[in-house]
């Protein structure tokens, strides 16, 4: 069984990020960039399937600029046998980082695709579904739990008040959640084995996928700071306040 | 937000913009790095650091090994994090894929072990003692001896120490009376009493492999008589299977200051018929040899206490951005709220001091392992030479100011947080407990100050402290060509001078006069060139952080350079003047300490 697992490079998560002075964008020049947390989870549920006997190949998959490479590095020295970089210096919005996703997983053939829900910087949620729904494939999100067998794929997803589960007919795309499993860190003669585990490059332009964003942005500020508190002269006054000025209470 | 660990961006500064850890990559023996696989096994030392070391630093302290005069008791924990440690290739960067190492540079290496021993603080001596004994025997065993102990050590299934202090000799090794008696089948018999042994019992591992010093009967006396043998904990077999218990026994464990990760023992060799040894190398070699696991362990000692230094910095750093204490002289409004602890100028001094030196020392450290890395594999053979004379020079300094000035560092963090410093609710009174072993271990402060003034002085016609002025000369010249700085390498160049006349006074007085008073005051020369030599290393980092600015970098990298500069500063204006009056005590071969009498105390 043949597992593809998406990988994004995204700020690390330790890093506070500012909005640049004039508002265009995210100022992330200097900052240390990492795999996206939700697709290490990604990477490390893929892993556990191969260790189980479950999957015979895992093909790490990331689009972005080249230094997504490093990222790609990481997923390998944690287990993926090879990795494809859709090189692109564009901002690639979910839309084309699924259609991507379709061109390679014609390439590949794939049973599973295991990706992050979402990604910390874009906070979309998207890339998964727009997969599903690109390729027809069945998709299993949020997971919390994934078991593989004949040729279906059960996975429990985190709803709204429980769990539910589902059960989908591979190939199938499953995107995880926070309490999938605790990724590993990769150790030394992993790190240096995965640099001579073979990365393919590629281009979406290669893979026929038109990359023009569809969305326009307009301005990024950061969230207004917080007011000082006040104090109430009685519990009238504070209720009139939960009334009229909060208006949580009616 | 929690204190990090270790500032990583500083880090980095040092291994790639002031050191060039990435053009070691040019070299064969590192050709499969890149700046990609530093990274990455950094960030493993990381996260290994905050899984397994971080939540049990303080119970670790708080719990230290205990002694049922059978076993060595500690916390289970202690060997999970080892495990991990070992497991995740941690524990063998430097040695060669062969053996189960990952090649990498010392430098690159050092760094990445930093964020353990941060962490970790004393649970990392046991890996660390570990490889530099596989180093040893690697460098003088035959190749039998390396397949049958270095093999399993490097798999992290062995553990390794050295055994050198006695009851009677520490400082004085020359006295040790461990025996050893030659058997006919080319093996010895070991007997005698070892103490303050590093390592020396624990069940960490499956075996531990002794390198002990003792003397062969009928040898020399002092240290010309003094050969090395490797002692396991429990014979091998041919197969590599373990055999009997050796005679070695675990008399008791100390109870130390600090360092309570490491279980500090008196071993007892042939207490029946006498421990089974295995010479490595020739009889009466044996110092020769150690020195080489000493040389490395200096480095380890002064890395550790710079660590130490830069981790408490950051603690005590984070605590100041966030504790709101008292006002400003300037602020007479009572309603006011108080400002964060930083804002005032003497907690500001405190923490620039432990900057100026903790990074300071470690920018050293890291000097330090670059030569180590050059003396291997640089590409011609007079470089290799040059890094070797250089090393062996500095080693003195390299061991010695990290661990005169960590402690203090770390003591500063201590009167930044005021009492909350003193509890062992936040952990810099244990970095400072950690830390105060390291001027004594491995030479102390006196021993290392006679061994630069005595030894590495003189040796060789001058020719280490003249490849050290030389160095210093070299970052002068640079340093002079860019304004922001060529007022410090100005100053350097005084104090060079300074450091120039106060050698050739005591040279002078050491050769015609009275050779106990000459060398009375040692330790005034140490600290006189081993601030001389930081503020050297300050330089350098100030002439990447000027040349840095010049190029308008990210608002964030600005801050950085800038602080630097101000660290620079600080050590310029506070630090390196202290030099004169050493240099005039030094120069006056002032005899106040010599002449006091034992009586008049």
């Amino acid at each position: 069984m043949k597992i593809l697992v998406a990988v994004k490079r995204v700020v690390d998560y330790n890093v506070k990020v500012r909005p640049k002075s004039d508002g265009t964008d995210v100022d992330i020049a200097n900052a240390k960039m990492s795999i996206n947390p939700f697709c290490e989870i990604a990477v490390e549920e893929a892993v556990r399937l191969k260790e189980k006997g479950v999957a015979t190949e895992i093909v790490a998959v990331s689009m972005g600029p080249k230094q997504s490479q490093e990222q790609i590095r990481t997923a390998m020295a944690l287990g993926a046998d090879r990795g494809i970089l859709v090189e692109s210096d564009d901002a690639l919005e979910p839309l084309a980082v699924a259609k991507c996703l379709k061109a390679i997983i014609a390439n590949e053939s794939p049973d599973l695709v295991i990706m992050g829900k979402q990604s910390i910087d874009g906070d979309n949620n998207q890339t998964g579904q727009m997969l599903g729904a690109l390729t027809s494939m069945p998709q299993g999100t949020f997971a919390s739990e994934v078991e593989i067998a004949d040729g279906k794929a059960k996975v429990t997803r985190e709803i709204d008040g429980g769990l539910q589960t589902v059960e989908l007919t591979l190939p199938a795309i499953v995107t995880t959640d926070l309490r999938l499993n605790e990724p590993r860190y990769a150790s030394l003669p992993n790190i240096m084995k995965a640099k001579k585990k073979p990365l393919d490059t590629t281009t979406p332009a290669d893979l026929g996928v038109d990359t023009a964003p569809r969305v326009q942005t307009l301005k990024v500020e950061p969230p207004a700071e917080r007011q000082a508190g006040i104090k109430v002269a009685d519990v009238a006054e504070l209720v009139d306040k939960l009334k009229n000025e909060a208006k949580v209470i009616s | 937000m929690a204190a990090p660990i270790l500032n990583t961006r500083d880090l980095e500064f040092m291994l790639y913009e002031l050191f060039d850890a990435e053009g070691m990559t040019q070299r064969p023996r590192y050709a499969d790095h890149s700046r990609e696989t530093f990274t990455a096994a950094m960030d493993t030392s990381r996260a290994v650091a905050e899984k397994y070391m971080l939540p049990i630093r303080q119970k670790v302290d708080t719990n230290e090994p205990t002694f049922d005069g059978k076993n060595v008791h500690m916390l289970p924990e202690i060997k999970t994090a080892v495990q991990a440690v070992i497991d995740s290739g941690l524990s063998s960067m430097t040695a060669d894929y062969e053996l189960g190492g990952m090649q990498m540079p010392l430098i690159a290496a050092n760094a990445t072990g930093a964020y353990l021993s941060a962490a970790g603080s004393t649970m990392m001596g046991y890996t660390g003692l570990t490889n530099a004994n596989c180093n040893l025997i690697e460098a003088h065993g035959t190749q039998a001896q390396i397949d049958k102990w270095v093999a399993p050590m490097r798999e992290g299934r062995f553990a390794g120490t050295m055994a050198m202090t006695e009851p009677g000799a520490g400082s004085g090794l020359a006295d040790l009376t461990t025996s050893a008696v030659p058997q006919e089948d080319g093996t010895y018999r070991v007997s005698g009493n070892k103490i303050f042994i590093s390592g020396g019992d624990h069940e960490l591992n499956e075996n531990i492999v002794h390198l002990v010093l003792a003397r062969v009967k009928g040898a020399p006396k002092g240290v010309k008589g003094i050969s090395l043998f490797i002692v396991p904990k429990f014979l091998v077999n041919e197969d590599g299977s373990l055999g009997e218990r050796n005679d070695v026994w675990l008399a008791g464990l100390f109870h130390k200051m600090g360092g309570r990760g490491q279980t500090s023992c008196a071993l007892s060799f042939g207490e029946k018929e006498g421990a089974v040894a295995y010479l490595v190398g020739e009889e009466n070699q044996g110092l020769r040899y150690m020195f080489h696991m000493m040389n490395e362990a200096r480095i380890m000692v002064g890395t550790a206490a710079a660590v130490t230094a830069l981790t408490g910095y950051q603690y005590s750093l984070d605590y100041a951005k966030e504790r709101p204490q008292g006002r400003l002289a300037s602020c007479k409004d009572p309603h006011s709220a108080p400002v964060n602890i930083i804002k005032h100028p003497d907690v500001r001094r405190m923490l620039l001091a432990q900057k100026a030196y903790s990074e300071g020392a470690y920018a050293l450290c890291l000097l330090g392992a670059q030569l180590a890395d050059d003396e291997r594999t640089a590409p011609t053979e007079e470089e290799r030479k040059q890094a070797h004379l250089l090393l062996d020079f500095l080693t003195p300094i390299i061991k010695s100011w990290p661990s005169e000035y960590g402690p203090r560092a770390n003591s500063l963090a201590i009167q930044v947080m005021g009492g909350h410093g003193y509890i062992n609710e936040h952990p810099v009174e244990m970095f400072y407990r950690d830390n105060r072993l390291n001027p004594i271990h491995e030479g102390t402060y006196g021993v290392q100050s006679l061994d630069l003034l005595a030894r590495k002085v003189p040796m060789g016609g001058m020719a280490g402290y003249q490849a050290c002025l030389a160095e210093m000369e070299k970052t002068i010249n640079e340093a002079s060509t860019d304004a922001a700085v060529a007022g410090f390498a100005k100053e350097l160049t005084e104090a060079i001078q300074t450091l120039k006349s106060t050698t050739e006074v005591l040279l002078g007085a050491m050769a015609e006069k009275n050779i106990d008073l000459a060398l009375a005051n040692s330790v005034k020369y140490l600290e006189l060139f081993g601030n001389v030599v930081v503020a050297w290393i300050w330089l350098k980092q100030g002439i990447v952080a000027s040349k840095a600015l010049a190029g308008n970098p990210h608002e964030d990298d600005q801050k950085f350079y800038k602080g630097k500069l101000q660290a620079l500063k600080y050590f310029y204006r506070f630090e390196l003047p202290e030099i004169n009056v050493w240099s005039k005590i030094l120069c006056d071969l002032d005899d106040t300490t010599y002449e006091m009498q034992e009586e008049w105390f």
